[in-house]
């Protein structure tokens, strides 16, 4: 919360402006507003449907809004391909976990520094010296960040043979490894078991405090997002239904008849 | 804490049974490899070594195809229309221009890498089956494309190029066929390093990414159309050099050497080899060279249906083809030196 506060007098280091989505005559996204700052959790609920996955899809440039911005430290992210978003500091996790699943954990993290080196095939196949130093220093990164995750014991590994929780870490990982600035998590509890989530939500607020980061929360899990967010954007039916700090929106009217409110019935 | 330690101890325990996953064989084993192919043209006769240069020859082919199947995860049956553009840039350069055959490979090479990268381009809307089969009309089209008449005057047609067979430089004694198997040796040794390397450096995993999900590749900033098209353009540029040594042992092209049937042995020799595993595309090349010759010496008459025969036990028993039999034998050696 102090942190948010802190924040507020700075410009916003991502804000969505007016965001619509229209799929067909369906409208997934209807006016979303709002900002995140740097350093923040920001939890974005809402319940099935209420376009939380659409406006992260819109972020990580896999949808195109119909109308609204999203600016990315005060410059729009929308002309750039989805292949352009990790090198502006935008990093994701899916829902569903979307690693490569006949790589080792080591690979897949290694593919999470793509955006942040470069080389060329000619240059890769002969194997020349600043391939092999690029290659050395993403090998001691993509160590470090396997031990930071405790990830070190399966680095080689081939990911479809692990168990869900570990993959969600490896997602987490590779995530990492691009050095992104803002940390997008869809849904990152989800298929976890009630201790999982827990540690789980530790974990992501030590990446925040440890790596400088600031990360979007989407979740269906109210106890993680109210226990760790600090900040939290309400979504029903792709509006906007409250926002504020977690207390607030738990005591939105709005926010209880949307959404808990349903979960009592 | 505690609790994270314990997830990793139970992730640890179930996936203890998984074998790594290499693309190579070991340095030990390539070495021995290596100094077999290096000593055998001291007993074989001329038409052993003739024989073993096309399968260098067909194995840099399949090679080439496993880059773009088993790396970047696209189909083609139309291999062997960059094989023909290789061989007859190989057999024109050489017989019309009078250029040295040492350099028609790279130029053979470069022009198909641009033949694939431009005919990857369209491919990208296609994947699966379709780009399977618009590769596949890329195959039918070709022989037919290299009898047009206003390329004759170069290409000779109907007819094809006869190639002269180069002889061993520096006044070394050696017989044309074992200088090519030679030379032939060395550029397949260095083509397989560099194909290695390759594989294993952030454009190959930036390939296997794209195989084996795309949307998360480009989320993590791999531009998947480009690293499609490359791949695709490797691929034909391997296949190019593959066709203009071709060109150079056969000592003959003409357009119907280069149909589908060569692409569907191409694409049989990865399956057999063992899909995404490099050692293993020498092993097809093998099968499509020698498996047609045994069905014939069982039965002349009914020599394909014993090649069927042949290649259904082959599937049956060993889905994964030459590497399941490494992989499998590796397990059944060490457990020997237990």
């Amino acid at each position: 919360m102090t942190q948010a506060q802190l924040a507020q007098g700075t410009s916003p280091l991502l804000a969505v402006r007016d965001v619509s989505v229209v799929f067909g005559g369906i409208v997934a996204l209807n006016g979303v507003t709002f900002d995140m700052h740097k350093g923040q959790i920001l939890g974005l609920i809402g319940p099935n449907g209420a376009g939380k996955t659409t406006l992260f899809n819109c972020l990580s440039r896999l949808y195109q809004p119909s109308s609204g911005d999203i600016l990315m430290e005060g410059v729009s992210i929308l002309s750039r391909p989805p292949h352009k978003i990790a090198e502006i500091g935008i990093g994701r996790t899916f829902q569903n976990v979307a690693l490569f699943p006949n790589l080792s954990v080591m690979d897949n993290v290694r593919v999470g520094t793509h955006a942040r080196t470069s080389s060329d095939i000619i240059s890769d196949s002969l194997k020349l010296a600043w391939v092999r130093r690029s290659e050395a220093s993403v090998n001691k990164k993509v160590h470090e960040i396997l031990d930071y995750l405790d990830l070190g014991d399966v680095a080689h590994t081939v990911v479809s043979g692990l168990p869900f929780g570990t993959q969600k870490r490896v997602e987490l990982a590779r995530a990492l490894a691009a050095d992104p600035k803002i940390l997008l998590l869809d849904e990152p509890a989800g298929g976890l078991n009630h201790e999982e989530v827990y540690v789980l939500g530790d974990l992501i607020r030590r990446i925040r405090d440890d790596r400088h980061m600031t990360v979007l929360l989407v979740e269906h899990h109210m106890g993680l997002v109210m226990s760790i967010a600090d900040h939290v954007v309400a979504l029903n039916f792709g509006k906007k239904l409250a926002e504020g700090t977690p207390a607030q929106v738990q005591a939105d009217p709005d926010v209880i008849k949307a959404y808990l409110g349903s979960k009592d019935q | 804490m505690s609790a994270a330690e314990e997830v990793v101890a139970e992730g640890h325990e179930r996936v203890e049974a998984v074998p790594k996953r290499a693309m190579t064989l070991g340095t030990t084993t390539s070495l021995v490899v290596l100094a077999a192919l290096l000593i055998v043209p001291v007993f074989a006769k001329n038409f052993i070594i003739f024989q073993i240069t096309m399968l260098l020859i067909y194995g840099l082919a399949v090679l080439a195809l496993n880059i773009l199947t088993g790396g970047s995860g696209q189909f083609s049956l139309g291999q062997s229309a960059f094989y023909a553009v290789g061989a007859y840039t190989a057999a024109v350069l050489m017989e019309q221009f009078n250029v040295n055959y040492a350099l028609t490979l790279p130029i053979a090479g470069v022009i198909c890498f641009g033949f694939g990268y431009l005919f990857g381009k369209p491919a990208l809307r296609l994947s699966g089956v379709y780009l399977a089969l618009a590769t596949f009309a890329l195959a039918t089209a070709m022989p037919q494309l290299l009898k047009l008449n206003f390329l004759e005057h170069w290409t000779g047609g109907v007819q094809g190029l006869v190639v002269t067979k180069p002889d061993a430089p520096f006044g070394l004694k050696v017989s044309q066929d074992t200088w090519l198997y030679y030379f032939t040796l060395a550029v397949t040794v260095a083509i397989y390093i560099f194909s290695v390397n390759l594989l294993r450096s952030r454009s190959g995993r930036a390939f296997m990414a794209i195989r084996d999900n795309e949307i998360a590749a480009s989320s993590m900033g791999v531009n998947v159309a480009l690293y499609k098209t490359l791949a695709f353009g490797v691929s034909a540029g391997i296949t190019g050099v593959s066709g203009a040594l071709g060109a150079i042992a056969v000592q003959f092209v003409a357009p119907d050497s280069y149909t589908i049937t060569l692409a569907i042995s191409l694409f049989l020799g990865m399956v057999v080899g063992g899909v995404g595993w490099l050692p293993g595309s020498f092993v097809g090349a093998a099968f499509i060279i020698f498996v047609p010759n045994i069905a014939e010496s069982i039965s002349k008459g009914l020599s394909g249906a014993v090649f069927g025969v042949l290649l259904f036990l082959v599937i049956f028993l060993v889905p994964h083809g030459a590497r399941q039999v490494a992989i499998v034998s590796q397990q059944l050696l060490g457990k020997l030196r237990k």
